[in-house]
């Protein structure tokens, strides 16, 4: 019954503003009505499924992204989550006990606060009868977040999930080595002075060496930017089209951010010092700078250098989920459905960061779309050269023959519906918090341009894609 | 941008060349223009930068040869007179080879030492003029790069590598008896320093490309690149060539030095070299250690020892006159034509001789996880190969899995694998006691104890899980395949695989075919042997099949020396001093002296009177004193953890005395001792092919060498006959027949050969 009604609303653009005034029951009568205007060239009208719940975003935040070693230097993961939690909460005048649970992402995790959800919503004063829980998948942790909220309300569980992703990378947990750790935790078995003196006549110097996180992949061994390099090569993606193209992000985030369209960014008062506003990493530059730059990981011939990759973030991004009639019934206005979905992981070694170009043609084909129908494009940016490896992936029919089932080419997203207002290489990358970025900056754009479908994809660590669409609400 | 353009222009290249000098194979014109395609060599232009691509017609990879040889002058030629041409690269056209050494057969084909000093020296002037070329020249290399090719690639200025699997770098010459003759000796030294060098030329292992960067072998490393807008391999040597194009330029515009900036160790060393008191220890020593490792049995170490000495004390001009003529002294030695023999022969047996199987083995299974089940496993593993090891108890199959895990952890630490590697391929494997699975078998190899009633049990066990198309293997030395396939409802899928212990370091496989084996379930033994890495032959049942057969007369001589009272440590140092890796009494505690009792006798009933020479008693006692070699601690030697040095077990004298017999002193000296051991391998060897045991020679030559170490310097026992003679093997064979009897009476095959100085078993 709620799908017959939810559906027939959506398909009512005209009215839409009218019927959250007056909660949808009125509107069942109207479904023949509505067919007309909206999009009249997709190939569907709407990716609403028969006897399932649609899936809304209300709305989301972030705070702003800085970078690392910055203004958030001191402060710990779950501030950040929680400023973006609170900056939740004041935009959409949520009543906190409404939430029924609440999942953050995170990659590099401060151990204590493993679960930084829970940390973070505690901070905020959220109820603590919610349950929250931490997720992590590389750099599409709020993706995944944000669809094990979806997978929740779809399958009747919740209806009101608080989706986010935080990052902080200018502090890492830094670690004892193995044998200094396993020396002090026998040391803290040992009974006898006999015992502690054995013990402590075993250390070595070189025990006090440091371990730090790990920056390479795990089954590989290779950095994510070397793996980026050899995927520029592999692509035959030249240096000034990387460093072209990261200077048309920087370039595009700085028009938007001048122009106000940033609207998912809420002002953050970091305690003992001023209020933050605005991302600080957008620094466009020019091509004959960028060029000055000596290669940052395959030296000295290579062309992926510090211009051209995404640099380290400190940030923290919030988003609320709802079933649509929950939604309604608290007479929210949605901005966006979070539809069909996909994950895909390919060889860790060689196609780490095709996630994009694997996971959009299989989005697109579950959804029963084509390119064409898509309005917005909102792409993660790790690196120029893998976004540019993506697109010529996408515009490769010998790939999609070869690596893609012997399927025929998706072709590449238009440009001028690409990452319109920046990306990850000029915005900034929290890794755990770009997912709900792109989400937002496609539900904002379809918003404030028109269009009905975005299309969200990114790659991560350990050969890993996502890709997910997202339909514009009604006006 | 700008490289991805230029190689675009490249590949259209049609500009024309109008330069022909005589003598080169001219295959086709191409139509617009006087284009001449060369076949070996093929260049263009890019940018100011000469790109040669080495290309061999016809094969899979590239080998110097004379025609390789010209065609590079003359376009090199080209490429100095041309005044736009700055710079040069030299790249191949082939992903997994760069040049893989000089062309075997031009040497062989050579009848004097006269004209493989010429080669020599013809190589040497063209590599003289790149090193001094003016314009730099940038080697890429992809693949193998040995021999003649790493000689040709340190002529180069600059050398850019891709660092995959497949690029080694190597000078492998010293293990085909010769030494690196086109300027190597002399290159090398300066290039990686005198210890390094020395290495690389006395043991002649490859070198991953990795190493070679740390070594200064070479200047910069390629990644090799994953899939993009065409296949990997392709992109990977189209994105080298633009790396190197890069280098090319930048060294002719000197934006790049091609000089390296040394490491404190390596210029330490180099700073000590500099001392001629030094120097001469560091001859002197490697020297020693060769003479040691060699027996003096192979010229060629000693002779790369003096060249390099030669060109450094005395000169370049010096050195490289000295290297030609040892290349040519060496080229006619006994000892590298049976090396180079040797070489040919498994190439052969690398090859598959029996086309692909029906059904490709992707599941295999091994009964029991001891010393071989276990590595039979580990050589399977790391293959790819879905491996089920299944053994009767559960601390046997804990072992067994152990052992399947130290071996390529072993490989983690010597960094050959990641841990990462180690543990996707560790995946492969499934221990189980029980038959779970099978049914999906493809092959089964069983590794139980040596006892037919056992095999037989398990046999029938196994036939009865297992699908029709599944082969079973038995993996014995001794008990032959048609009496384990005896019980078998289907004999066509019974065949040998008999492997070596190490089986991981062991190269050989013998594969043994009864009347019934089919010829598919040979296809796949062999396949799976050859994919397992192994060196296949592949020989009729029968019992002791080859390798046990020639080696069981062989013991039993050793036998009857120890009994005339030869002692064992006396008796190694013969035996090694003939070239045998292992001394003869150690072989026998390495191999068990149980197991080689069990053997003596099993062919002793078989071959009876031939088989003879020593007593069994002497086992006999050894075993029900338990003294059964190193896995109980006691043999003819003690061996005890930790302790390195072997000593005699004294509780052997007494077992000696009891069994002494009076020597015969005319067949006593050393040499006799070391001929009696030897004829009687050679002479049953021989007697294999007589009676079809053996298909060639070449198989033949390779199971003595590869499996039970018979010398490699001799070439196996059949080189050995034609190189020795096989009429001076007969008459010390007739010499020792007269004072021991029909042991020693020569085969009917062998006294042919004897008889007609021209049959050979190598024509």
């Amino acid at each position: 019954m709620t799908s017959i009604l939810t559906c027939t609303f959506k398909n009512l653009p005209s009215t839409s503003e009218w019927a959250l005034r007056f909660s949808m029951r009125p509107l069942s009568c109207s479904s023949q009505l509505r067919a007309a205007p909206a999009a009249q060239t997709k190939s569907k009208k709407t990716l609403a499924k028969p006897n399932m719940r649609n899936i809304v975003v209300v709305d989301g935040v972030r705070i702003p992204f800085l970078l690392s070693g910055t203004f958030y230097k001191d402060l710990m993961p779950h501030d950040l989550a929680r400023a973006a939690l609170t900056g939740l909460l004041h935009r959409t005048s949520l009543p906190k006990e409404v939430v029924d649970y609440l999942i953050f992402g995170t990659v590099i995790q401060e151990v204590k606060t493993s679960n930084v959800a829970r940390e973070a919503a505690l901070g905020a004063g959220f109820s603590d009868r919610t349950p929250a829980h931490t997720v992590t998948m590389a750099c599409i942790s709020a993706n995944q977040a944000m669809t094990t909220g979806v997978g929740l309300i779809a399958s009747g569980q919740c209806d009101v999930v608080v989706a986010g992703g935080v990052e902080l990378m200018s502090d890492v947990p830094i670690r004892h080595s193995r044998k200094m750790r396993k020396m002090m935790l026998d040391f803290n078995k040992a009974k006898t002075m006999g015992q502690r003196l054995s013990l402590i006549s075993k250390f070595r110097l070189n025990f006090l060496a440091p371990e730090l996180p790990a920056v390479a992949e795990f089954s590989t061994s290779e950095t994510m930017g070397h793996s980026a390099d050899r995927l520029a090569a592999a692509f035959a993606i030249s240096r000034l089209e990387q460093d072209e193209y990261a200077l048309r992000s920087h370039s595009l985030a700085k028009k938007a951010q001048d122009e106000g369209l940033l609207s998912d960014v809420v002002p953050f008062k970091v305690p003992g010092k001023d209020t933050v506003t605005k991302d600080n990493g957008i620094r466009p530059s020019s091509l004959e700078q960028m060029a000055k730059l000596k290669p940052a990981f395959i030296k000295p011939y290579g062309t992926v250098t510090a211009a051209n990759s995404s640099f380290l973030t400190d940030g923290a991004s919030a988003m609320l989920i709802m079933a649509e009639e929950k939604a309604l019934a608290m007479g929210y206005k949605p901005k966006a459905y979070l539809r069909d979905f996909v994950y895909v992981s390919q060889d860790p070694k060689d196609q780490l960061l095709l996630g994009p170009a694997y996971a959009t043609p299989k989005v697109l084909e579950k959804a029963g779309l084509t390119m064409n129908d898509l309005d917005a494009f909102e792409f993660h940016e790790a690196f120029s050269g893998q976004i540019l490896a993506n697109l010529k992936a996408m515009d490769s029919d010998w790939f999609a023959q070869n690596y893609m089932a012997g399927k025929t080419k998706v072709g590449p997203p238009p440009l001028e519906k690409f990452n319109t207002w920046g990306g990850s290489l000029s915005l900034g990358h929290p890794f755990g918090a770009t997912g709900c970025r792109l989400v937002m900056a496609a539900a904002n754009r379809l918003q404030r341009d028109g269009g009905q479908y975005g299309l969200v994809a990114a790659c991560a660590a350990g050969g890993q894609g996502h890709a997910m669409i997202v339909e514009a609400y009604p006006k | 941008m700008v490289a991805s353009r230029a190689i675009g222009s490249l590949r259209h290249f049609t500009a024309s060349r109008t330069f022909r000098s005589p003598g080169y194979i001219c295959r086709n014109f191409t139509r617009s223009s006087a284009l001449l395609a060369r076949t070996h060599i093929n260049y263009g232009v890019k940018g100011n930068v000469a790109v040669i691509r080495i290309n061999s017609p016809n094969s899979k990879v590239n080998t110097l040869n004379k025609e390789l040889h010209t065609e590079l002058v003359e376009v090199m030629n080209e490429i100095w007179a041309s005044d736009q041409i700055r710079s040069a690269v030299l790249i191949s056209s082939k992903p997994g080879c760069f040049i893989a050494g000089a062309d075997i057969n031009m040497l062989a084909g050579c009848k004097t030492s006269q004209e493989v000093v010429q080669i020599s020296q013809e190589g040497q002037k063209i590599f003289e003029k790149l090193e001094k070329s003016t314009k730099p020249i940038v080697a890429a290399i992809s693949g193998s790069c040995l021999g003649g090719g790493l000689e040709l690639a340190i002529s180069c200025h600059y050398r850019i590598a891709t660092k995959d699997k497949k690029t080694v770098l190597g000078a492998p010459e010293v293990l085909l008896g010769i030494l690196p003759g086109a300027g190597g000796t002399q290159r090398l030294p300066k290039m990686v320093g005198i210890p390094a060098a020395f290495d690389m030329m006395l043991t002649g292992r490859n070198i991953r490309a990795d190493k070679a960067k740390k070594m200064g072998l070479v200047d910069q490393l390629v990644e090799p690149l994953g899939p993009g807008i065409k296949p990997p391999e392709e992109r990977t040597i189209e994105y080298l060539e633009e790396v190197a194009v890069t280098f090319a330029k930048g060294l002719a515009d000197k934006k790049i030095s091609a000089k390296r900036d040394k490491g404190l160790v390596e210029k330490l060393t180099s700073y000590a070299m500099t001392i001629p008191f030094v120097r001469q220890q560091v001859y002197k020593k490697v020297e020693e250690k060769v003479q040691k490792q060699t027996k003096g049995l192979y010229p060629a170490p000693l002779k790369i020892i003096d060249v390099v000495k030669t060109g450094i004390e005395q000169g370049s001009d010096a050195g490289y006159l000295y290297e030609s003529q040892k290349f040519g002294e060496l080229a006619m030695t006994k000892e590298s034509k049976a090396l180079m023999g040797l070489y040919h022969s498994q190439v052969q047996c690398k090859r598959n001789r029996f086309g692909a199987p029906q059904k490709d083995v992707k599941h295999l299974a091994i009964l029991g996880a001891g010393l071989m089940g276990a590595g039979i496993a580990q050589v399977s593993v790391d293959k790819g190969l879905k491996t089920v090891l299944k053994d009767a108890t559960l601390a046997g199959l804990d072992r067994g899995q152990q052992q399947v895990f130290k071996g390529l952890n072993d490989k983690v630490k010597k960094k050959a694998l990641t841990s990462f590697e180690r543990d996707s391929i560790f995946s492969n494997l499934t221990g189980q006691l029980d038959y779970q699975g099978f049914e999906k078998a493809d092959m089964v190899i069983e590794a139980v104890f040596e006892d037919l009633n056992l095999k037989h049990k398990v046999l029938k066990e196994v036939e009865a899980v297992i699908p029709d198309r599944c082969v079973f293997a038995s993996n014995t030395s001794a008990l032959p395949i048609n009496k384990i396939a005896a019980v078998s409802k289907r004999p066509e899928k019974v065949i040998g695989m008999h492997y070596f212990s190490p089986v991981d370091k062991m190269q050989l496989l013998e594969i043994i075919t009864t009347e019934k084996t089919s010829k598919d379930t040979t296809a796949s033994a062999a396949t799976v042997g050859l994919k397992q890495g192994k060196v296949v032959i592949v020989v009729k049942d029968g019992p002791g099949f080859y390798t046990t057969r020639c080696l069981a007369p062989m013991m039993s001589e050793v036998m009857r020396i120890l009994q005339e009272g030869v002692g064992p440590k006396k008796l190694d140092s013969l035996t090694t001093g003939f070239g045998f890796p292992v001394g003869a009494a150690t072989l026998m505690d390495e191999v068990g002296v149980d197991v080689a009792h069990h053997v003596s006798e099993d062919l002793g009933k078989a071959f009876g009177e031939r088989f003879g020479g020593g007593s069994v008693e002497l086992l006999k006692q050894m075993v029900s004193k338990g003294f059964l070699g190193r896995k109980s601690g006691k043999g003819f030697y003690i061996y005890e953890k930790g302790v390195k040095s072997k000593n005699l077990n004294s509780d052997m004298d007494s077992i000696l005395a009891s069994l002494k017999v009076p020597p015969k002193p005319d067949v006593s000296s050393d040499e006799d001792v070391q001929y009696r051991l030897v004829t009687r391998f050679v002479n049953e060897a021989v007697m294999c092919l007589q009676e079809g045991i053996l298909a060639t020679p070449a198989e033949g030559d390779i199971g003595a060498v590869f499996g039970l170490g018979f010398p490699p310097c001799l070439g196996g026992p059949f080189r050995f006959v034609d190189l020795y003679g096989a009429q001076k093997v007969v008459d010390r064979l007739r010499k020792y027949e007269a004072a021991y009897g029909k042991q020693f009476s020569p085969c009917q095959l062998l006294i042919d050969h004897a008889n007609s100085p021209n049959k050979k078993f190598y024509q």
